[in-house]
């Protein structure tokens, strides 16, 4: 095997050596190397095939653009990554990589048939070929475009990675670590501004690092050799924080960006334990610099696809950063003066190189540099066949015609093993279009530049379309210095020199002999793409570029168009006639290249996926075996299973025991909000349905809050506690909104009342507990206090000590039975917990979870907000009418419950149901029908609340009908899957309707 | 994610702030006079403007309290920030 090794720079260290794994084979590159550097150098091109025709590819680029060489990295181990470019990944000790779609091997590939049949895969291909018949889509066509189309293999095991999260406020960001990011970040460290400046490569230089030519040299050194002076001096600055391996994911609006850092992708596999692999850096900068650079144009014509072929600028790189020559024959084919520093690279290192210029002539310095060598260059001609199936072994050139419509003369068929290309260069716009900054066209060199205007934020470089290194270093000095308010830099009386373009000509499609159908000339590489298919797509009658781009897919690859998207959009232009300026472009979304979902969510997984809320008791109830359920972020008890019972069979003991003795219930998670102030009473009012002025002093009261249209919002009994103080619980789901409800209406329509409000949701414990014997473990519990109905009848509050801590004490209850709820200071709150249930042993006091609570509320026909509720049910709706005041003036919502819609009779309304079969438990969400044979069905309601009552001995539910209020007796039908089962609607409260448990 | 200049606080990011949907919309004082038009008109009519909308903001996660904000849709872009009960700053 051949090695392509053949110089020594400053950026791979040739005495460190590494092994790495491509396709079960090992082989060997050096530090410095990434894997696509390392595989060039061992003369391995083929990489995988493409998307769609499986062709062969090979690398293409040496950066983030790469479209075709995508590979798996560690496969079949918890660390298997998929779509990595090997472009970007640096070489460590241990890595395994593979090739990805492609199967049995990359050298023999059994869809690579899809090549040769595929006159028959046009643009839109899938969309119109799998759509009949219907049935097929499933079993057939599905699992057969996903064999045959994958992108790598998803990991099947967790990630075993750690990731990272961090906040970073600075004066500038600066992207991009090339000539003007890092003439920017000196710039800005030196006006004393915290100044940040990222890059995603591992060195700092960008393409000026490997400008070796002797036409372009600043104060009359190599610009190479300035710009290395320059990065040491950057790295002696302390505002300055340099993050290499660091890319911007996103630029979201007011300058809040996302970077990813790499941290360890590089290190030897034994030395990434248990540190952190990637860093998501969310970084708010009061200015940013744009310095991103700009990324070479590839050529469109007739199979441009082979491995073997790079963009120009690409060789130039692999040759003076990393000392690998990708061919030892090789052709540039350009249309543009700057892929003449690439052959004059090869020429000076005594490799073999030829150049192909689309243009008649080029006057320049570097142009006649090349010819003085006696570099060979074919002017006025274009390659219109390439050849080799595996690897490019030749090239057909002819020469163009005058308007470049069209060839002519002799097919010219030359050996080379490798062919460099080159159609310009495109800025990167994509941060200052994510950012919402706008684009303007320049005709001159066809790009897409920044409008400037955008405020804090600025493009610098190449990347605002200065592609000469003089206009770079001018325009970049004078527009920093205007943004940051510097009058005098170092770089005000340089001296460049430069070799300068003068002859300009571009084709978007190059022409062909063949029709166009009979080439293959490929825009999208990822996606297989081709001119013919835009064509297609055109004739078709798409026009714009949004339609053509998701008809043909071009651009929706992994590289999101990098390289395709303006051949794409200039395909289409010399097609239609128009302006390409007036096309307009697909929009650049974040993130700029792929994130890993490791990156995106940090340390948020596992536990702490979400926030989570524990009771103070919460211990206690893991010490007796209870279930949870999560409300919100609440944990709640849910029931406490004794001796293998499953949930049906603990319910309907817990139900049991709270009815015939005493229950005890963690209701600490009961939103509470406690509401001070002169006019706290009017407040109460005017946000409840009922009347609160005459409440006295120690009394609880039920209320119903609404929203602004009538619907039921809220709903919980709040406690005056003194003249001017009031404790308020909500639902537990609802305590936060209904805080900040309240606080809207306080602030902005009532600022006139005195009333203030905060949430003591967390502050307190609380313990319910209830049944017959309730009163008697009080009363254990609190010998001090008087219990009798007189001195504490339903729906009042007392104060009282255990043991010293304050308690208070509401009797009230969400069960119908008899009930006290205590409140404690939540630090005491298990203490609390364990005496009610040590006082309460003596009565079998049962601890029950929110599932009993639901059943023991549903058998009294007490509703669940947001249960039996789904804001669209008025008080009315749901037969409470009973709670709203008549004679209050005004209260939230109140207008509204008499609007013609609210006041229909046939609205959905809250009923019972009894099914014929006692047994029988209605499933909730069921539907609820009266005529099964009429077609279409007329639904009528839904199930919203059912259970089994043990101590009804009979199955009941609640639900919502249309004109239910006027249906009690009647039979309806819930059809399920396998049967219809028959209830009738009946009264909602199905227990003790005359509440004589609860003063028993 | 804008950075939100809190009237009470300072600036503060977006992630402490909830939205409240068009601002100077007064709640009629007595709702029971109006016809089910009039009432309609102030519960569900909103302007949605693209460019300079008047919008209501809370700082949920800071001080609680709401204020106005002066925001163009199309850039997102806060001209002015002003307290409740307050006139804009100048005219948009
Ligand atoms: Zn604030």
């Amino acid at each position: 095997m051949s090695n392509y090794r053949i110089n020594k720079t400053d950026f791979v260290d040739q005495t460190s050596r590494i092994s790495f794994k491509f396709d079960g084979k090992t082989y060997f590159g050096y530090k410095g190397d990434t894997l696509a550097s390392a595989l060039l150098s061992n003369g391995i091109h083929l990489l995988g095939r493409s998307f769609k025709y499986h062709r062969p590819r090979g690398i293409m680029s040496c950066g983030s653009e790469e479209p075709n060489a995508i590979c798996q990295i560690n496969d079949e181990t918890e660390l298997s990554e998929p779509n990595v470019r090997a472009t970007e990944i640096e070489l460590y000790e241990g890595l395994e990589v593979s090739a990805q779609n492609c199967w049995p091997s990359v050298n023999f590939d059994i869809g690579g048939i899809n090549n040769f049949i595929s006159p028959f895969i046009p643009a839109g291909f899938y969309y119109k070929t799998f759509m009949w018949p219907k049935s097929f889509w499933k079993n057939i066509y599905e699992p057969l475009i996903r064999k045959s189309a994958g992108l790598g293999k998803s990991p099947t095991k967790p990630d075993p990675e750690i990731y990272d999260h961090k906040h970073v406020h600075c004066d500038v960001l600066v992207i991009g670590g090339g000539i003007s990011g890092i003439m920017s970040a000196k710039l800005a460290a030196q006006k004393n501004l915290n100044t940040i400046l990222v890059d995603d490569k591992n060195t700092l230089g960008g393409s000026t690092i490997i400008q070796e030519n002797e036409d372009f040299k600043i104060n009359n050194e190599i610009s190479k050799d300035w710009l290395i002076k320059e990065i040491k001096e950057l790295q002696k600055l302390d505002n300055l924080t340099i993050k290499t391996r660091t890319s911007i994911a996103a630029f979201h609006s007011y300058n809040y960006l996302l970077a990813k850092e790499n941290l360890t992708d590089h290190l030897p596999k034994d030395k990434k334990n248990n540190s952190i692999r990637q860093r998501l850096w969310k970084i708010r900068a009061k200015k940013v610099v744009i310095a991103a650079g700009s990324i070479e144009r590839p050529l469109v014509f007739n199979n441009n696809d082979r491995p073997g072929i790079f963009l120009a600028n690409s060789i130039n790189k692999y040759l003076n950063f990393y000392g690998v020559s990708c061919g030892l024959n090789n052709f540039i084919f350009t249309n543009n003066d700057s892929a003449y520093e690439t052959a004059i690279s090869l020429f000076e290192k005594g490799i073999s190189v030829n150049m192909i210029d689309i243009r008649k002539k080029a006057t320049s310095n570097i142009v006649k540099q090349a010819e003085k060598l006696g570099i060979k260059i074919y002017w006025n001609s274009t390659v219109t066949n390439t050849f080799g199936y595996r690897k490019i072994n030749s090239i057909e050139i002819m020469k163009l015609s005058d308007d470049g419509s069209n060839v002519m003369g002799d097919k010219i068929k030359i050996n080379c093993d490798c062919l460099g290309i080159s159609g310009g260069w495109t800025p990167m716009v994509h941060m200052h279009t994510q950012s919402g900054g706008k684009l303007n066209f320049r005709e001159n060199d066809q790009v897409f530049l920044p409008k400037d205007g955008y405020p804090n934020q600025i493009s610098v470089g190449s990347c605002n379309g200065d592609f000469e290194l003089d206009e770079i270093i001018k325009n970049t000095n004078r527009n920093i210095k205007i943004y940051l308010d510097i009058k005098n830099t170092d770089y005000d009386n340089l001296d460049i020199s430069c070799s300068k373009e003068v002859e300009k000509r571009n084709i978007w499609l190059l022409p062909n002999y063949l029709p166009i159908g009979k080439t293959k000339s490929f825009v999208d590489f990822q996606n297989d793409s081709t001119a013919k298919d835009i064509k297609l797509a055109l004739r078709e009658g798409f026009r714009s570029i949004e339609h053509v781009k998701r008809y043909t897919t071009t651009g929706m690859a992994t590289d999101q168009g990098k390289l395709s998207n303006m051949h794409a959009l200039g395909i289409i232009a010399e097609t239609a006639g128009v302006k390409m300026g007036t096309l307009g472009t697909t929009t650049f979304r974040p993130p700029f290249t792929p994130l890993t979902f490791g990156a995106i969510v940090g340390r948020n997984v596992g536990r702490f996926f979400d926030i989570t809320r524990k009771t103070p008791m919460h211990e206690w109830h893991l010490d007796n075996n209870a279930e949870f359920e999560n409300v919100g972020q609440w944990k709640r008890a849910w029931f406490y299973p004794k001796n293998n019972e499953d949930m049906h069979k603990a319910v309907q003991r817990e139900s049991k025991a709270a009815r015939e003795s005493a229950g005890i219930l963690d209701a600490s998670t009961l939103g509470k909000i406690d509401i001070q102030g002169t006019d706290a009473s009017e407040f109460l009012n005017r946000v409840y349905t009922n009347a609160w002025s005459k409440l006295a002093i120690g009394k609880c009261r039920y209320g119903l809050m609404l929203n602004e249209d009538g619907m039921v919002y809220d709903d919980g009994v709040t406690t005056r506690l003194g003249e001017n103080h009031y404790l308020m619980t909500t639902t537990t789901g609802g305590a936060a909104n209904v805080l900040s409800k309240l606080e809207d209406y306080l602030q902005t329509e009532w600022p006139e009342l005195d009333v203030y409000m905060t949430s003591v949701t967390d502050h307190y414990a609380t313990a319910s507990v209830c049944g017959p014997n309730s009163k008697k473990i009080l009363i254990k519990l609190f010998p001090d206090l008087k219990f009798d109905d007189e001195n504490f009848p339903h729906m009042s509050f007392q104060k009282a000590y255990l043991d010293k801590i304050e308690c208070r004490i509401m009797r009230i209850s969400f069960t119908g039975e008899q009930s006290y709820e205590i409140n404690i200071n939540s630090k005491y709150g298990k203490s609390l917990w364990e005496k009610c249930i040590d006082a309460g042993k003596e009565f079998d006091i049962t601890p029950y979870g929110t599932e009993t609570m639901h059943l023991l509320r549903a058998e009294k026909g007490f509703i669940i907000v947001g249960q039996d509720t789904d804001g669209t049910m008025t008080p009315v709706d749901l037969q409470m009418d009973w709670i709203v005041s008549k004679k209050k003036y005004d209260f939230i919502g109140k207008r509204s419950l008499y609007r013609s819609d609210t006041i229909r009779d046939d609205r959905k309304q809250l009923v019972g149901l009894l099914t014929d079969d006692p047994n029988e438990v209605l499933e909730e969400g069921a539907q609820i029908v009266a005529d099964i044979n009429k077609k279409p069905i007329d639904m009528l309601g839904h199930v919203t609340s059912s259970y089994y009552s043990p101590n009804l001995k009979k199955s009941i539910a609640l639900a919502v009908v249309r004109s239910g209020k006027k249906m009690k007796g009647q039979k309806l039908i819930v059809p399920m899957e396998n049967k219809n089962i028959n209830v009738t609607v009946s009264d909602f409260i199905f227990l003790d309707k005359e509440n004589s448990k609860l003063n028993a | 994610m804008f950075v939100i200049n809190c009237p009470y606080c300072g600036e503060r990011d977006q992630s402490e702030f909830n939205s409240g949907g068009e601002a100077h919309i007064i709640r009629p004082k007595q709702p029971t006079e109006l016809s089910d038009d009039e009432w309609a008109e102030f519960l569900f009519m909103r302007k949605n403007i693209k460019g300079i909308q008047f919008e209501r903001w809370n700082h949920t996660h800071g001080c609680r309290k709401w204020f106005n904000v002066v925001r163009d849709t199309t850039n997102d872009q806060i001209h002015a920030v002003y307290k409740m009960g307050e006139k804009p700053p100048k005219d948009y």
